[in-house]
């Protein structure tokens, strides 16, 4: 049973009559890491958030774990991170973790025992009682992260999450992100607008083009795993990022007028 | 610590000093724009330390400082009672107002409307109403400050809420968080700067209120009943109407400072977002 699977999926914006995405067809199988790239204005973050329930499609079906999409979210079926933190000041970085699990109804005791998993899973141990404010910009993501994976969802949504760090910063959240996959055999859904995250991190690239938002193409990625530092230098790896790109140019309209 | 004391002292001396600079030279020059000044109008700042410290002429009972301390403990009550009051009945409307568009639309403008008729007309209602029902006169001008408390703590609270990182709303919405638990897990404690500026400015605005509901409510035991009693008497002792304005300014200061301290005890920020 794929863990997400979009059927004939369409969402118009009936503010400036917009089409936001047309003819959707996607299925996402368990363990997958599947990457969804494209300009802005292509719906990426539409789909996901459609994914979520946190939009409703305009017509088309959405499921999740065979479920449909509004019962997933209902049942807790996925987690999501966005790309800022968004974490509450009001919390320290424990309570912030513990957010959803309140949702959930968990006791005191079983809360802190998964706080503490977390926390060790994101290497943040000693953190737990710091504020937001006085954490980085990527180890706040590191808590997102956490809080997003606390009841360990099968499904984790990622919405553009180190678009504002640094690069450095976001190539170790790579590798470390790759590692919690691993680690919590979640799915994961992430959109990006980077080739070389996408490329780098997935199992799968999905390409998408906009006005309206299409998928383009779909290019699997062959890269052994675990993947590490010495994977951005592979020559397979430069085939694919060359790949990604040709298939997101062709797949806009602005790039098929000739430069003079 | 020692830096804002010794601010607070500069402050203070620079008041004082200004003061008296400007009665010594508006009299000696002779200037009566934009008022005249003399011992009436602006009495010497040690004249009014004086009358802080004179027992009263008939010779029976405290210096006028302690009777004016009691009187304010008095005042406080009423205002303690009225920010109460006001607080919950200004933050309830806020929230009522923010779930619900409707009530928001039907609501508001006679929120609004309150705050234009002035204390002065409706203190006396007040006093009126719940004295028919055997309430305690202090009790009606703890009432009337209310009506002066509830109105920024309504419209802050209305104002907290609405603004909302609609990003944090989703991830609520993601957790499958229902509208109760966006409110008290998310919403309120994104409001709570908002709420806690509003209390501040409602805190002295229930000193205020108090002061000025204990006049229709002919109450002699706070500090609105001495202000009425000395401004009778202003151009024979203005000293001591000043002195009592000075009593009734640090009255709600202090309770503009429980304020803060409480603020900064519940709210938890980052220190940039702290006013």
């Amino acid at each position: 049973m794929s863990v997400v699977e979009i059927k004939e999926l369409t969402k118009r914006f009936e503010r400036g009559n917009v089409v936001a995405l047309q003819d959707i067809e996607l299925a996402i199988e368990p363990g997958e890491f599947v990457s969804l790239i494209g300009p802005s204005g292509c719906g990426k973050s539409t789909l996901l958030r459609i994914i979520g329930d946190l939009i409703k499609p305009s017509s088309g079906t959405v499921t999740v774990n065979g479920k449909p999409a509004p019962r997933a979210r209902a049942d807790h079926d996925y987690g999501i991170v966005f790309q800022d933190s968004v974490l509450f000041d009001w919390r320290t970085v424990a309570k912030n973790v513990a957010l959803p699990l309140e949702m959930l109804g968990w006791d005191r005791a079983r809360r802190k025992e998964r706080v503490d998993e977390m926390m060790t899973l994101v290497e943040l141990q000693g953190f737990g009682d710091h504020h937001p404010w006085q954490l980085s910009g990527g180890m706040q993501m590191r808590v997102a992260i956490a809080r997003a994976l606390a009841f360990a969802p099968a499904l984790l949504l990622m919405d553009e999450p180190f678009g504002a760090l640094d690069e450095m910063t976001r190539e170790r959240l790579n590798m470390e992100l790759l590692r919690i996959w691993d680690a919590s055999k979640s799915t994961v859904v992430f959109v990006t607008h980077s080739i070389a995250e996408a490329v780098f991190l997935s199992t799968r690239v999905v390409v998408m083009s906009p006005r309206p938002g299409r998928i383009a193409d779909i290019v699997g990625i062959d890269l052994p795993y675990p993947r590490g530092a010495q994977t951005r230098e592979e020559p397979r790896y430069f085939e694919l990022v060359t790949q990604v790109r040709e298939a997101l140019h062709l797949g806009s309209d602005l790039d098929q007028v000739p430069v003079q | 610590m020692a830096v804002s004391v010794a601010t607070t002292l500069t402050v203070l001396g620079v008041l004082v000093g200004g003061w008296e600079l400007y009665r010594w030279i508006w009299i000696t020059a002779g200037w009566t724009w934009p008022f005249i000044v003399d011992d009436t109008s602006m009495p010497h700042i040690h004249t009014i330390v004086q009358a802080l410290f004179r027992r009263p002429t008939s010779g029976v009972g405290d210096v006028l400082v302690i009777q004016l301390f009691h009187a304010a403990l008095f005042t406080a009550k009423e205002a303690v009672v009225g920010f109460a009051i006001g607080a919950s009945v200004g933050f309830l409307l806020g929230v009522v107002m923010s779930e619900w568009r409707v009530l928001q639309r039907g609501f508001l403008p006679y929120v609004v409307a309150s705050q234009t008729v002035p204390i002065l007309a409706v203190a006396p209602i007040v006093v009126v109403y719940l004295g028919s029902l055997n309430v305690a006169a202090w009790f009606s001008v703890a009432v009337i400050a209310a009506y002066l408390t509830f109105f920024p703590v309504a419209i802050n609270t209305l104002r907290g809420l609405q603004s909302t990182d609609r990003r944090a709303v989703e991830l609520m919405h993601a957790f499958a968080a229902n509208r109760w638990r966006v409110l008290w897990k998310l919403r309120v404690p994104a409001a709570l700067p908002f709420i806690f500026s509003a209390l501040r400015v409602a805190a002295t605005a229930s000193i205020v209120g108090a002061i000025i509901g204990e006049a229709p409510s002919s109450i002699q035991d706070g500090l609105g009943g001495y202000i009425v009693n000395f401004n009778q008497y202003y151009t024979l002792n203005p000293q001591n109407l000043w002195a009592t304005n000075i009593v009734a300014a640090l009255l709600g200061i202090s309770f503009f400072l429980v304020v803060v301290g409480a603020e900064k005890i519940v709210v938890r920020r980052a220190p940039e977002h702290i006013a």
